[in-house]
Order: structure tokens, then sequence, then C-alpha cells
């Protein structure tokens, strides 16, 4: 295990060392930078002013040198200051990370909820008409785009209610906070619910062939003991995987729904900062999320040997 | 103990099927939700393809005096705040949906087969450098990646369809990569070996086609998230740019402003983005069950 560990942390690094490549050369092969961008607004350009503000920037230094410069910096804690607000890039990220934090575990909680218990009802259930309508409640989940049920919701509220339920400011109470983010969490979680559905579903069904049901059925185990005790257990393990993979790659549906609601998070902080080419902003951003994703499938590795004694990772 | 039908039990199970409409209908009835899922498909590539025959209006022509007319007999299912035609421009959208689902799909596809058949057959430092190279492209989430490729290529029709499919070559080529891997093994590659068959050979006449079945099933599967990814990009304003009328940004267009005041802005062109996507899902899982028998549920 100890060995195991060194290679995977070893692994972890190397990924990460790519990413950080990967996105520090994406990002210089975007055509025109932030002066750009300034003057384009502006109307004209000034060479010797443009040439300042890229001095300014350091973006008149050689890659390499930029590259140093970022990494360096990122071992220090320092990220760099952000274009846009010329302030420091980490104190631009750190307070928006705890609103996208909470949307996604709320996310998390609204989509497991939801999707594990349907999962193994539309399983005990196979081929009943239940079933056949939770499948395509199921299906039409992983087809509706998240940004389009966030409008829909609002469209409801401004019909029904009048306004629309804006995330200005965090809240003075938690309940409060849990309100607000009720509604956005239900649009991305709803995706991911469906997709827990399915698995949990497919899993439990995988699970109730087995031959150890088929005795326990013989024996005369009660079916709810069976179906919930003996299967059940079993049939979670692969869906615990799945929702460590979906916590870290809920990303890409809270960008589009925290722009829909107009949330001050981290995700759509990052749309608008590729918008602005903010370098210090797009590249810390993305090696925080593949920090993120990196870490999490570490821990539902982990998570596995845990649950079930079988699994042994070897150096 | 009931009689068994014998007659009625291979009928069943397909034994007296002829011809390819015989087929066709055989499989429609035995996967009635994937055969919905192929009509809706049909569907939307024919819109797609005769969109100038369908569309009564130019989609991208204005016209101030049809600035947001509700629904009703000339604009069938309203016109934007320009006075554009929302049956037109969706009908249009249609072409560029299919374009960047399709064009992402194959392009993803190509790539990812090519880098899994080369990691998987070759092994060694080939295959170790592919393998690390997908772990970092895998440590993002798809529609980040996108984002961020989109922005790096620039805005352009072409550029999306690479800036969606470059996201999706990990997940194939470590699939393809997995099943060249058993089939390397095989007895069949053994013998073409013995008959002396080129190694370049083997890899492609033998082992390629054989991972055809889940390279299908996980092509379906990617196409639906590749329409899904054009459409957030374009409504996150980095996707396909004016004057394509995608799908994705007509809802960036109208959100704010008209979800009071025209509805049919925000409700249509959602609407047709998830019929599209639940059509391919539909699709994907009727071709799982029926190519992919370990997986049937």
């Amino acid at each position: 295990m100890g060995a195991y560990l060194v290679r995977r942390g070893a692994l972890m690094f190397l990924t990460l060392f790519g990413m950080s490549i990967l996105v520090f050369v994406m990002l210089r092969l975007v055509p025109g930078n932030i002066a750009d961008i300034l003057f384009d607004a502006a109307g004209f350009v000034d060479a010797t002013e443009k040439a300042k503000i890229e001095k300014e920037l350091g973006l008149d230094q050689p890659f390499l040198v930029q590259y140093w410069r970022w990494i360096a910096g990122l071992f220090q804690g320092d990220l760099g200051m952000a274009y846009m607000s010329e302030k420091p890039a980490l104190d631009e990220i750190a307070p928006r990370i705890p609103i996208t934090a909470k949307l996604a575990g709320l996310t998390l909680f609204f989509s497991v909820a939801l999707g594990v218990p349907l999962g193994v009802l539309s399983a005990v259930r196979q081929n009943t008409v239940l079933d056949y309508v939770l499948r395509v409640v199921s299906l039409s989940g992983l087809s509706l785009p998240s940004f389009w049920l966030g409008l829909l919701i609002l469209m409801g509220f401004v019909h029904y209610f009048g306004f629309i339920p804006i995330y200005t400011e965090a809240p003075a109470t938690w309940w409060g906070e849990v309100k607000l983010l009720a509604l956005p969490a239900a649009a991305v979680g709803f995706r991911s619910s469906a997709l827990l559905m399915r698995l949990t579903r497919s899993s439990m069904l995988e699970v109730l062939r087995q031959d150890y049901i088929r005795t326990a059925r013989s024996k005369g185990a009660a079916p709810m003991a069976v179906n919930y005790k003996h299967a059940l257990r079993n049939a979670l393990l692969p869906v615990v995987t799945i929702i460590g993979i979906e916590a870290a790659f809920l990303a890409g549906g809270l960008i589009v729904t925290e722009t829909v609601f107009n949330i001050p998070g981290v995700a759509r902080f990052l749309v608008e900062a590729i918008r602005w080419r903010d370098y210090p902003i797009v590249q810390n951003l993305v090696m925080f999320i593949a920090i993120v994703v990196v870490v999490v499938n570490f821990l539902v590795d982990m998570a596995y040997v845990a649950l079930d004694p079988r699994i042994k990772y070897d150096g | 103990m009931a009689m068994l039908d014998h007659a009625a039990e291979l009928n069943r199970a397909g034994a007296n099927v002829q011809g390819r409409l015989g087929t066709l209908l055989f499989l429609a009835r035995r996967y009635p939700l994937g055969a919905a899922g192929a009509i809706i498909v049909l569907l939307f590539v024919l819109t797609a393809l005769f969109a100038n025959v369908i569309a009564p209006f130019d989609p991208t022509s204005t016209n101030p005096k049809a600035s947001l007319v509700k629904p009703g007999a000339v604009h069938l299912l309203g016109a934007d705040f320009m006075g554009r035609d929302m049956f037109s421009r969706l009908v249009h959208g249609a072409r560029i949906s299919l374009a960047v689902g399709v064009g992402a799909t194959v392009l993803g596809c190509a790539l990812g087969v090519s880098i899994g058949l080369l990691s998987g057959y070759l092994g060694g430092w080939v295959d170790l450098v592919v393998q690390r190279v997908t772990d970092v492209m895998q440590s993002l989430p798809l529609l980040v990646m996108a984002l961020v490729m989109a922005a790096s290529l620039g805005p352009s029709l072409r550029n999306t369809i690479i800036a969606i499919a470059i996201p999706l070559v990990p997940n194939i080529s470590r699939v393809i990569r997995s099943s060249t891997l058993s089939l390397r093994e095989q007895p069949f590659v053994e013998a073409a070996r013995a008959v002396g068959m080129s190694e370049f050979r083997i890899a492609v006449r033998h082992v390629l086609p054989n991972t055809l079945a889940p390279l299908i099933v996980l092509a379906t599967a990617q196409l639906g998230s590749a329409i899904l990814t054009e459409a957030s990009l374009s409504f996150l304003g980095l996707g396909v740019p004016e004057p394509h009328p995608s799908w994705g940004r007509m809802l960036s267009e109208s959100a704010a402003e008209y979800a009071r005041t025209a509805p049919w802005l925000v409700i249509f062109p959602g609407l047709v983005i998830s019929l599209a996507v639940f059509g391919t899902n539909l699709m994907g899982d009727a071709l799982r069950d029926l190519l992919d028998p370990r997986q049937r549920t």
C-alpha cells in the first residue's frame, strides 16, 4: 500500500504538471491578449501604450519565463495579478469558491437523494410500467441542457411569483442560502440524478442475477430483505465511484447554471475570465479544477478499498 | 409444465426474419424505444438536409415589423427581436447542430481510434506516453476543456468542431486501447502472424474491425454529448458565431430580457436541443443492448 501511494502521488503530480503546460500553451495560442481587447473596445490602437501595458503585465517576456514565473508563484501561494480587476488573483478566486462549493454540495445531495432510490425502485420493478416511465424520465434528464432547465425554472418563477430569486449577497442564515441555491441545484442535479439512477438500476440488476441472491430467495428470505439487505449493499459499490466522479465533473453544469442564475461563483467567473483573456485567472482556475478532479479520483479509489475488502492495491 | 409453441418461439427469437426490411421491422418491435429514437434522429437529419426547402423564411433576414411577433399563421413559432422567423432559424439550426455533432464525433473517433489502436497494439513507451497524456486530458470536465479549446482556437464553425472533438478523444482511445489489448492475445491474431501477415495489416484488418461494436456504442453516446456541448458553448458565447443560427446561442440572446415577454424564444430552441439529444440517447441505448451483450440489463 505504501509503495502504491508513493507511485500514485507521483502520477497525480505528473498529471497536474502536464495540465499546467497544456493550459499555459493553449492560452498563449489565443489570438490577441488583454491589451488587444482593451484597444479593440477603445476603437483605436496606440502602439506605445500597448507595449507599456504588455510590459507591465509581463506579456513581453518569452513564454518560458512567463511559465516559470507562474509556476514559481504557485508554490509560494502567489497566483499573480488579475488583469481585469488588478487585484491579486487569489483574492478574486478565493471568495467565490465557497459559493460554488455550496451549490455543488447541494446539487450532489439532490442527485443522490433522487437518483439512488429511484434507480433501486426501477431495478426491483424491472419491466413494469413504473420501470419504463422512470427509464424514459432518466434518459430525458440526460438530454435536457441544464441551462435550458434553469431558464424554464426562472420563467416559471417569474410567471407565478412575479420575481426572480437573485443571489446578490450571501444571505445571513444558512437556511436562506439553501433556499436561494435550491433551484439552481435542482437544475444541475437533474442530470446527475438521471445518470445515478441509470447506474444504480443496472448495477442493481447485475447483482440481482447473482447466485447468492437466488440462494437467499430459495431459503425463504423475505423479498424486501433480499432486495434491500443482500442486493443493495453490493450494488452500491460502483454507484459510489460514479458519485465521486460526478462530484468532480459537476463543473460543466455549474458553469452554465451560474450564468443563468447570475450566481457570483467561481464557475461563471471562469467564463468571464476566458472572454477577457485574463490569463492569471483562467490558468489558475483550470489548475484548481484539475486538482479537484485528480484528488477526488484518488479519494474514490481509496473509498473503494475501504468498502470492498477484496480490492487491494499493490506497489 | 406448459407446452412450448416452437414456431412462435422461433418467430419471437427472430429466426424467420427475411430481408433488410424484415430485419428492420423485427428490431423495431424488439427495441421500440430505440426505434423511436431512430425516427427522431432521422427526422432531425432530414430537416438538416432539406432546411432550404422546409424553412419558409431566410433564417438571417431581419424584419423590423415582425419584431417579437407571437407564434401564429405567418411565423409558426414566432419571431425574435430582429424579426427573424423562429421556425426557419430552428430548421437551419439543425444543420449547425448536426454538422458540429457529427463532425466532432467523427473527428474525435478517428483520432481516438488511431491513438487507441496504436497505443494498445504497440505497447511499450508509446503506450506509456499516450496513457499519461490521456490522464492529463481526462482531468478536466468535457465542457471546461472545450471552453478553453474554443477560446484558444477562436470562434468559427470549424474551430467549434475541433474544440469539441479533442476532449472526446481520451475517452474513445481508452476504450479502443483496452479492447485492442485483449484482442491482441486472441488466437486469430496469432494465426494471422503465423501465415506471415505484417503487424500493420493485422492491426488494421483483424484487430480494428473487432473494435467496431464498442466504437459504435460509444460514438452514439458521444454524439449526444457533442450536441449538448455545442449548445452550451454557444450559449456561453464561445461557440458557433453569427450568422449561423445555433440553437444554443438563440437561448443566450433571448434568455434574460424576453423570458417574461416572449417565452417562445426560450421554449422552442431548448425543446429542439432536448429532442435531438433524446433521440440520439434512445438510439444509443438500443444499440448498446444490441451490440454489447455484456452490458445488457
